[in-house]
């Protein structure tokens, strides 16, 4: 069978949601996650499963990609395609394979080390490149998967297995840094323990068209037991962004979640202000431009390319280097 | 002695239209010589347009029916200071009566822009004893009298080490024709050397044209004249003149260098994405791919590092076709890792290598052939790789069709490596003519067969089809962690030896299908040596000369380096010794400290000797250039004397 890129009708089936297709939640489940008990990753894998079915994404066509982590193992629980990859590179990957298969929904996985540590200058560079993908930092604030070593969101005072006597640097703040981006187009946060707005929030990421980066506030009862706990005890502690173009929680929220404001996610400087509080932890849509140029489609990505223009093309380069055994047609370029 | 003095006034009448035909100067004088072949050297500073003036030359030789060879001649720095020894900038053209397949030794012919310049070449022991010089004459009255100091000094030595030094107004005589002499000079020496060298005008006026064809009608008209002033000058000034004789062409050629050898061979081969990040001495070929691949549907995506490069390409392999990735040294080390991934995951991907001085940054404009250990062994584990070297311009676009064919056949990582000489060289080969076997075949998205795994090893090749993203019923979770057929994370032992089992034996899969290469010399003989790469010409140069005289020599060139094809171990049998000659390093005999126990072998050397179990010698030399086959010759001959 032979299949052409037309990135067009793929597109808009990727972007318009449900499509004609029908799936139920286990045909995207495979395995036993083999996360701890109470790891917040186990919620966030269920909120995937959950987007995956309600949008109808044909597994087939579907790719999680992933770098090394404890949360990158995210993938290998997911019955679609999963790219599995190095430490710090889930988002080149992810990169290459939407600039290939511009057709493909691509969601990527990625660890506080994984994206904001090792993977830094990937994840700059992504934000630039603004592709068509979902991308979840699962941010423990530790090392998970090497057995708790600070990371760079781990707050000053962090005592870890390398730094016994606590960390020495204040967290970085990555969602200050990506608004801090030109080119940057989608920009939430979320906490793991809020399954229902943690599902609106990645379904608004999945629908955005554009490089969409969710921060989930993710709780590793094993290596930072208790951390988040202040901000579960305390629903004040947890500052719920609403606006008719972004989120409106629903009545049952707005009962528990009382810690409320206002914010357009089209006001840039706006959300720089509030990604600098870590307490209360801002969730919701902090910024969302839909209008950011994407670099796969300005590179044309997923054009049909026949061998005729293979040839055409060769041949014409060819001519300006060619010396015709008698004399004139082409000139030798120099 | 200097042949010729010029006072700047002498030479043709530039004002008026110039003729065809000589104004001035008697040519019952001039002598004509017929030479077998020439090497010709033009330096300036760089931004004087001495490279173009060079390839200009090697473009006319070559439509001519000449054969011809260049080699770029590049100052480390971007802007080194003007007049300096080290910041020489230019071309060496070799050209001959016949193919040529390297640089050659020393220059016949040396064109200098100015003293310092020339001196670095003369320094570096690139002209030929006592050779013609054809010198720019205005420093010797340059206002700063530390230039023109510096001139006289050098003139002087330059004369009293015997070359003949032929001072050229080159200026003054632009100065008639154009405002801005230093920009003009270039065509000038050019039309100089059309005249010495007996090239048609007319051919030249072309080649001007296109030349500076993406300019204006008034630039292109401004360069013919200066070239028929330079033409007309050496006419009038000049007693000698050269004739090459020339082939007959009975196919067309086509003349570029091997970067853009690699970007038309990556056109070729199907491959729709190449990621890169900026290197020396790679880039110019995905400069030129950048220009060409999007016309056809092909992307360039300059990624933010290497790293991100090789981990971009490996993405897009996976998805879809097989994607290259290009680059040298130091990107390559920083790929290494996701190489591993590529190996591990077997996802097709071509790696083309311009190697470059090492280690670190080492000489990143000058050639060396220091990866392929790198190459064959890099990343951590056991990561069974495909190893190619171009030995030739036309092996640079070969190899990268082979390479994407192997590697989507093999589901493998293929290393191309070619260097920097190659990377800039340029020598003409038959046009290549497109043929759809080059191309990849769509990516399949045909449902997978029920049952089906995703790494269903084939028993006895280790071959596996990958599954791609689209494929319904494939889904599974590629990993760079150990995994059994299914694709699933296996840390049993059972699991993580089947897959290094099937990973390696593809290779030999791979080997049984590869031919032997050719001696080149007789089947058997005192010396035989083995070499790759860049430095074929070199060597079957050397190899040729000593076996006019009688000796027993034969040389082989090897294009797969892992696997080697079968039938090595046989050929050396048939020799009394073998060395190879590498642009590499090894320690030498002749060290106070150096035995055959600690010895380091370059590295093809040491791979023979483990893989063949025979005294395999070696010759090597990093001298930052390009081997010469007259080296290479009296290395060989030297080697031969201690066989009998
Ligand atoms: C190149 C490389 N360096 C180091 C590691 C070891 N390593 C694996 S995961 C990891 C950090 C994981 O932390 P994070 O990204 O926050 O993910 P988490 O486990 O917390 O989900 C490290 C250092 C590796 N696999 N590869
Ligand atoms: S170590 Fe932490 S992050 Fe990893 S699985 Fe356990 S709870 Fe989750
Ligand atoms: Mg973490």
């Amino acid at each position: 069978m032979t299949i052409s890129f037309d990135p067009t009708p793929s597109f808009a089936q990727c972007l318009l949601g449900p499509t004609d297709e029908h799936h139920e939640l286990d045909e995207y489940q495979t395995g036993i996650p083999r996360w701890c008990n109470g790891c917040g990753d186990n919620g966030i894998l269920a909120a995937m499963q959950r987007l995956c079915r309600d949008y109808d994404l044909s597994p087939e066509r579907t790719v999680f990609v992933s770098g090394i982590g404890c949360s990158s193992r995210l993938p290998h629980y997911m019955k679609t395609y999963g790219f599995h990859g190095l430490h710090g590179r889930a988002l080149p990957i992810a990169e290459g394979i939407k600039m290939s298969r511009p057709d493909l929904p691509v969601f990527v996985s990625t660890g506080d080390g994984d994206c904001l540590s090792i993977g830094a200058g990937h994840w700059m560079h992504a934000i630039r490149y603004n592709m068509d993908m979902t991308v979840l930092l699962h941010d423990n604030a530790i090392y998970g998967l090497t057995k708790k070593q600070a990371s760079p969101t781990s707050p000053m005072g962090t005592k870890s297995n390398t730094t016994p006597k606590g960390s020495y640097l204040e967290a970085f703040n990555p969602l200050q840094a990506a608004l801090g981006i030109e080119g940057v187009s989608f920009i939430a946060q979320m906490v793991d323990w809020v399954p229902e707005m943690l599902y609106d929030i990645l379904q608004a990421a999945y629908r955005h068209r554009g490089f969409s980066f969710v921060r989930i506030i993710q709780r590793c009862p094993e290596f930072m037991p208790g951390f988040f706990d202040p901000y579960m005890n305390d629903p004040e502690r947890v500052q719920i962004l609403t606006h008719p173009n972004a989120l409106t929680p629903s009545a049952n929220m707005n009962k528990v979640y009382r810690n409320q404001l206002v914010h357009d996610p089209s006001n840039l400087d706006r959300a720089r202000e509030i990604a600098s509080s870590s307490d209360p932890i801002p969730v919701g849509i902090l910024y969302q431009n839909p209008d950011v140029p994407r670099l796969e489609v300005i590179r044309g990505a997923g054009r049909v390319r026949t061998a005729e223009t293979v040839q055409k093309g060769l041949d014409s380069e060819l001519d300006k280097f060619t010396i015709w055994p008698d004399a004139e047609p082409a000139l030798v370029e120099a | 002695m200097s042949e010729l003095l010029v006072n700047g006034t002498a030479g043709a009448a530039v004002d008026g239209g110039l003729d065809l035909e000589p104004l001035t100067g008697d040519r019952a004088s001039k002598r004509v010589t017929i030479v077998d072949e020439q090497i010709i050297e033009i330096v300036s500073d760089s931004g004087e347009g001495a490279q173009r003036c060079g390839q200009a030359l090697a473009a006319l030789a070559a439509r001519s029916g000449r054969g011809i060879w260049t080699v770029e001649i590049i100052p480390a720095e971007i802007q080194p200071p003007a007049r300096s020894i080290a910041g020489g900038s230019g071309n060496r053209v070799r050209m001959g009566s016949h193919p040529i397949s390297n640089g050659g030794d020393e220059a016949d012919l040396a064109v200098a822009f100015n003293e310092q310049v020339l001196l670095g070449r003369e320094r570096e022991g690139e002209l030929k004893p006592g050779c013609r010089i054809l010198l720019e004459s205005m420093w010797r009255t340059d206002r700063n009298p530390i230039t023109a100091r510096e001139y006289l000094l050098t003139y002087d030595e330059l004369v009293a080490k015997g070359y003949n030094v032929i001072e050229v107004p080159m200026e003054a005589e632009c100065r008639k024709l154009v405002s801005d002499p230093r920009r003009g000079k270039n065509m000038f020496v050019l039309g100089i050397l059309c005249n010495v060298y007996t090239l048609d005008l007319a051919l030249a006026r072309e080649q001007v044209a296109l030349t500076f064809g993406k300019k204006d009608q008034k630039v292109i008209d401004t360069n013919v004249l200066l070239l028929e002033a330079g033409w007309s000058w050496a006419e009038a000034n000049l007693d000698f003149q050269f004739e090459i004789p020339t082939m007959r062409l009975t196919e067309p050629q086509v003349v570029f260098n091997g970067n853009i050898a690699i970007a038309l061979g990556v056109l070729a081969s199907g491959m729709e994405i190449c990621a890169m990040y900026p290197i020396t001495p790679a880039t110019s070929a995905s400069h030129y791919l950048s220009e060409i691949f999007e016309k056809t549907g092909g992307i360039v995506h300059q990624a933010e590092d290497e790293i991100a490069a090789a981990t971009f390409a490996i993405g897009a392999s996976y998805a879809g076709k097989c994607a290259v990735t290009i680059t040298s040294g130091p990107g390559y080390s920083l790929k290494q890792e996701a190489l591993g991934l590529a190996v591990m995951a077997e996802i097709p991907l071509v790696v083309v290598n311009v190697q470059r001085g090492g280690p670190s940054t080492g000489q990143p404009t000058k050639p060396e052939q220091g990866d392929l250990m790198t190459s064959i062994f890099g990343s951590h584990g056991d990561a069974p790789k495909v190893v190619m070297a171009a030995s030739t311009i036309e092996d640079c676009f070969y190899s990268i069709i082979t390479a994407r064919k192997i590697a989507e056949t093999f589901n493998c990582v293929v290393v191309v490596l070619t260097d920097g000489s190659l990377a800039t060289a340029q020598q003409p080969f038959p046009r290549p003519s497109f043929s759809e076997d080059w191309l990849a075949p769509p990516i399949d998205q045909s449902p997978v067969p029920v049952g089906a795994k995703a790494y269903d090893w084939d028993g006895t090749t280790g071959l596996m089809k990958r599954f791609i993203p689209g494929q319904p019923g494939g889904m599974h979770t590629l990993t760079g962690l150990a995994h059994d057929r299914a694709s699933k994370v296996a840390y049993d032992p059972a699991s993580n030896e089947a897959g290094l089992r099937n990973r390696s034996l593809k290779l030999a899969a791979l080997q049984k299908t590869l031919r032997c290469p050719d001696v080149h010399g007789d089947p058997d003989g005192d010396l035989l040596v083995v070499g790759w790469g860049s430095t074929r010409g070199a060597i079957e140069e050397a190899v040729d000369g000593l076996r006019a005289d009688g000796k027993r020599i034969s040389s082989l060139h090897l294009r797969f380096l892992n696997p080697m094809p079968s039938g090595i171990g046989d050929i050396m049998k048939r020799f009394k010794k073998v060395m190879t000659v590498e642009s590499n390093w090894s320690d030498s005999l002749d060290e106070d400290l150096i035995d055959e126990e600690n010895r380091r072998y370059s590295a093809l050397a040491m791979l023979l000797r483990a893989k063949y179990l025979v005294d395999v010698d070696c010759w090597t030399e990093v001298r930052s250039r390009p081997i010469k086959p007259g080296v290479v010759r009296a290395a060989l001959s030297a080697a031969l004397e201690k066989v009998s």
